[in-house]
């Protein structure tokens, strides 16, 4: 069970997180012409690297907050945790 | 009755009290202390099972975790476990316990006739002979196969017993309560760390119980007593026995097995059977010692070959004799203790060591008493089948290949000894990458990955005292880090024999025109012959050679037989063992019950029970509920002798002609606030919410970012800034989830906050044609004519005194309104509404009437909204905006989405009128057409329309557009049954929705 920071809360279990996808993906803005590679791209494909990956998860049983955790998928080493708005 | 295998004087076992147990129905004795296994061996019984596959007998090898053979079926308390090592199980007044893996019994046993036909069971069998013919795979191998498979048998009866999980955060968890474990927990005790020292046999001090050595002035045993009782004592120590960690995860995250009451005939009232440890440790010591490995020799499987670490603690703990007549055979000076003990309690034993010639203090003590010793000697085979009765012995060459002449002695066991495989599952599963230490022939710890360090014997360290002076030394470097205190304790002197240098010999060649099997895994019958057989068709990988010949795989998880299998490999191959490598560790180290991992999850306690405040009087007016999400609902209030049909007909009839009402408290509702409230809704919602009014209500679909329905509800505008917004009961967590995730991460530059409401408030929908009769006498001061109260329409009211909210929506199509107070009022409103409400015959209405309401009306709901459907299948286009932008719309103009035969709800009526039909039920063309039948649609809800008095489904079905009027067919293969039906509207009653204007 991984143990991960919250930026609000501090460290806590993994079971009071839900994991929230790939972090490094961008919604297209509103009322933006979006081609149908780039929604296709948006909605569907996601990487599934090997090593260091920069995900969403939802402190879901503590303060309601998604955050950005950067995490190993291998070795489940968590590197750094972030708030939405921060970047790597 | 005179126990013949015990000693009077030596043990640890309480001899004042005398327990009674039963073995095979035969009933025998043992005393408080004992395990199932020194009991049995105290009263002479070895044959305690059969193997694996070719059903021969077994006996005990070990004295512990690494028992392969002794596995027996476990009877207490009117329960049964299967998998119970006799070596572990304590004893306890009345156990009871049968051999597994034989029939009729152990002492004959038919399936032994594998033994005899052991040349067709080859590695690889089951891959072999299970191929063909495939007609066979059902009807002859799977039933042989399951009844093969496995040890004894799981219990089909609820288990009564309770079982806990515990989370507990320390400094330093240790593993083992052996000299490192001991030496580490107290240095780091007394240098103020928090800590958790872990054991799981019941006595403390491992491996110094039973060896003789000094430490600080006194015995192993007393320094390992005194150290304990200390560390009880100490308010940041937490000591448990009976207790394995038996899994390292992330994160430093170790999970550890206690058995509470295991060693009891019945669990102490509030005391949990077994109790599960999650611990989060900032540092771990793993102090788990090692497992004497075992030497290969002709039917080295004979009850009566064991360990000869189990051999001196059956004696030193137990007073228990393995054999009378004891043959030691060894490749280290290990045997030799072993030996020492034997002829301090007057039995003469023989060494064979492997070695010539070697020189040690332990071996000139043995030499002093006058043990016969015969260096460059093994065993060549075990005689005997149900016990060993005699060894076939001989000289071996200074190559270890060739064989002197054989000569046959007599001996009653055989207690081998090929040196020590240091303990390294825990170590192995942090991550660590092991590396292979040639000094001892095994792997030990290398890089670790986590904060964990291992210390002693499990580290491959066989001294006491560097043990020691390592282990003292570890404990204060780690509690220095974490306490940054520098408390220091003083490292006793320790006296301890020197020992000198093992032999690699591992394996006995067989002698000429001999075949005996020499096993390496005795859980799983792995031969020598069969782990050569695997490598000469081909198998390199040990991972593949483990699979193809089930060699480790067993419940022993290859404790005792790992080594011995990489040995085979590396020397057929000519490679070195670390080239081999070893096979992947993974938890558990041990077999955890099911019952431990479950926990108090079982039963309703397996998710939490939500009920309304209204629940109580429910269930005093006769409600059935049924589960809906984590709620209970009414599904129907039972009259007389109604069932659940003929209940939820009276009550939608009821709500049709006269006025009914419905729990809706377990509704989603979030409560939206901010000046950006009415854009955000305006990007989640599909259709427009700029410009809805304050107290006006508007029905809105939100999609997932693929196009797909996620929720649909209402949301209505209390005041300027001010959203009330409702989900589905099922989807009211993911809502919110969804919400959050947009605000905080999407658009966090819209100012809304998003809470959920859905406990604070409780909600009755009062429904039908005389509701506003209903609504007027309950809010008399208020104005809910057509014009003053408008469907969609929201106004706040003071009912008796209680703040409510008044909602004019529907879900049931008829004229409704839906009542919200503060839940603690719940109760209260509900009991207002039943009594004013009866002079209008006002009836409350369950889930089923809800139901038969939502589906003649067309109104789609979970079963349409199925992560499956756009709004153009639910017939929710028009609810579509051109004109903005929101969430998923992108999505919604792929072609699939826009196909021009694409799928709509439809309503869906039987030919006869009478037959229900089956929800899931596939529509098609032709009842009798080839299979598969394409398939044209599904029946999603069906229900019997109390409008029409004949049933009626909805069903989402492909072109459902221009299918109203066709006639199709219903097939339910699951119920056996072919309807003719007619595709007519989903709006079957009602179609204009005048109802709920009127």
């Amino acid at each position: 069970m991984l143990h991960i920071k919250c930026p609000y809360c501090g460290t806590r279990s993994q079971n009071e997180f839900v994991y929230g996808g790939d972090a490094t993906v961008k919604r297209p803005q509103l009322n933006k012409e979006v081609s149908d590679k780039e929604w296709d791209t948006f909605v569907y494909l996601r990487k599934s690297p090997r090593g260091k990956h920069l995900e969403f998860w939802q402190h879901i049983s503590g303060c309601r907050q998604w955050i950005k955790v950067q995490r190993d998928t291998a070795t489940h080493e968590i590197f750094k945790t972030l708030k939405p708005n921060e970047d790597i | 009755m005179p126990q013949d295998f015990r000693l009077d004087k030596i043990g640890l076992i309480n001899r004042n009290k005398k327990i009674s147990f039963k073995f095979n129905g035969k009933s025998y004795f043992g005393y408080e202390g004992d395990t199932l296994a020194s009991a049995l061996i105290a009263n002479g019984v070895h044959l305690v099972g059969r193997s694996f596959k070719y059903h021969r007998p077994r006996g005990f090898f070990g004295a512990g975790v690494d028992e392969p053979y002794a596995i027996v079926q476990l009877y207490r308390n009117n329960e049964t476990d299967p998998n119970a090592r006799a070596t572990e199980q304590e004893l306890f007044e009345g156990l009871e316990a049968k051999s597994v893996n034989c029939w009729p019994s152990v002492n004959f046993d038919i399936g032994a006739i594998n033994n005899f036909l052991n040349k067709f069971f080859p590695a690889g069998f089951y891959y072999k002979t299970f191929m063909w013919p495939r007609s066979f795979w059902y009807k002859v191998y799977e039933p042989f196969i399951r009844k093969a498979a496995g040890f004894g048998v799981a219990s089909i009866k609820h288990d009564k017993e309770r079982y806990e999980h515990k989370y507990e955060y320390c400094d330093l968890l240790i593993t083992g309560s052996g000299p490192s474990g001991l030496a580490s927990a107290y240095a780091a005790a007394k240098n103020g760390a928090k800590v958790i020292l872990a054991e799981d046999k019941p006595r403390f001090g491992g491996s110094l119980l039973t060896s003789e050595v000094n430490i600080g002035n006194q015995s192993g045993k007393e320094w390992a007593e005194n150290i304990i009782t200390e560390l009880k004592e100490m308010p940041n120590v937490i000591v448990r026995n009976r207790a394995q960690v038996f899994g390292y995860y992330d994160h430093n995250m170790l999970v550890m097995s206690e058995r509470v009451n295991d060693h009891l005939a019945k669990s102490k009232k509030y005391s949990p059977k077994q109790r599960l440890w999650y611990i989060r440790a900032k540092e771990v010591v793993i102090s788990s010692g090692s497992i004497e490995r075992p030497l290969v020799f002709g039917n080295n499987d004979t009850p009566g070959v064991v360990l000869s670490s189990a051999a001196k603690e059956y004696l030193k703990v137990y007073g228990v004799l393995v054999g009378r007549n004891p043959l030691i055979f060894t490749n280290n000076d290990s045997g030799y203790e072993t030996a020492i003990e034997f002829k301090k309690n007057g039995i003469w034993p023989i060494i064979l060591d492997t070695r010539n010639n070697p020189n040690s203090e332990i071996i000139d003590e043995a030499k002093r008493m006058g043990i016969d010793i015969k260096f460059s000697h093994v065993v060549v085979a075990a005689k005997g089948y149900k016990k060993v009765k005699s060894a076939e012995i001989a000289k071996i060459s200074e190559d270890k290949k060739k064989l002197g002449a054989i000569k046959n002695i007599n001996c009653d066991c055989i207690c081998v000894s090929g040196f020590w495989t240091p303990t390294i599952h825990l170590t192995s599963q942090s991550g660590n990458k092991t590396k292979f230490n040639e000094e001892i022939d095994a792997f030990v710890p290398g890089q670790s990955k986590q904060e964990e360090t291992t210390v002693g014997s499990a580290n491959g360290i066989f001294t006491l005292e560097e043990t020691l002076k390592k282990s003292f030394e570890v404990g204060h470097q780690i509690s220095k880090k974490i306490t940054k205190n520098d408390n220091k304790v003083s490292i006793p002197t320790v006296v301890e024999k020197k020992f000198t240098k093992h032999d690699k010999f591992w394996c006995v060649p067989l002698p000429k025109e001999k075949k005996y099997k020499r096993f390496l895994d005795f859980q799983n019958d792995v031969a020598v012959t069969d782990v050569e057989l695997a490598l000469r068709e081909g198998y390199r990988s040990i991972e593949h050679v483990k699979r193809y010949t089930t060699l480790g795989m067993a419940t022993d998880q290859g404790k005792t037989s790992n080594l011995n299998g990489l040995q085979l490999v590396s020397d057929f191959e000519n490679k070195i063992i670390p080239s081999v490598g070893h096979t992947t560790f993974r938890p558990p180290y041990t077999p955890v019950t099911i019952g431990a991992i479950v926990g108090r999850e079982v039963g309703k306690h397996s998710k939490p029970t939500r009920k309304s405040p209204m629940h109580s009087w429910h269930e005093k007016h006769n409600a059935v509920f049924v589960d809906a999400g984590i709620w209970l609902r009414p599904r129907y209030y039972k009259q007389g002798n109604e069932g659940l049909f003929e209940a939820s007909k009276r009550e939608a009839e009821n709500v049709r002609r006269n006025v009914g009402v419905c729990d809706v408290t377990t509704l989603g509702k979030i409560d939206i606030k901010g000046p950006d409230a009415a854009e955000f809704l305006n990007r989640v919602y599909t259709n427009a919410w700029l410009k809805l009014p304050v107290g006006k209500a508007r029905y809105g679909v939100m999609l997932r970012e693929d196009g797909i329905v996620m929720d649909d509800g209402t949301t209505t505008r209390i005041s300027e800034n001010h959203y009330h917004m409702t989900t589905t009961t099922a989807q009211a967590a993911n809502v919110l989830s969804h919400l959050e995730y947009y605000l905080q991460i999407v658009w966090p530059e819209l100012n809304v906050n998003v809470v959920s409401t859905t406990e604070q408030w409780a909600g009755a929908a009062i429904a039908g044609p005389k509701s506003r009769n209903v609504l007027q006498k309950l809010f008399p001061d208020i104005d809910i004519s057509n014009e003053g109260l408008p469907f969609m329409g929201y106004v706040e009211g003071n009912l008796f005194g209680v703040y409510a909210r008044i909602f004019r929506i529907s879900f049931s199509g008829e004229l409704a309104y839906e009542v919200n107070v503060e839940s603690d009022n719940g109760n209260f409103m509900w009991e207002k509404i039943i009594d004013i409400g009866k002079e209008f015959l006002i009836q409350p209405y369950g889930t089923e009437a809800l139901s038969t309401l939502r589906i003649e009306m067309g109104h789609v709901a979970g079963s349409e909204l199925d992560g499956r459907t756009i709004p153009y299948d639910n017939g929710l286009q028009g609810l579509v905006s051109k004109k903005k932008d929101f969430i998923g719309k992108r999505s919604l103009n792929r072609s699939a989405f826009t196909a021009e035969d694409r799928q709509k709800v439809v309503g869906v009526v039987p030919l006869d009128k009478k037959t229900s039909i089956p929800e899931g039920s596939h529509l098609v063309k032709d009842a009798n057409a080839k299979l598969p039948n394409p398939k044209l649609g599904h029946v999603s809800a069906s229900c019997w329309s109390v409008e029409y008095n004949n049933p009626f489904s909805l069903a989402i079905l492909r072109d459902g557009k221009n299918m109203i009027g066709q006639k199709l067919f219903a097939l339910s293969p699951l119920k056996n049954k072919t309807i003719p039906v007619e595709i007519v509207s989903s709006h079957y009653v009602d179609p204009k929705g005048e109802r709920v204007r009127s």
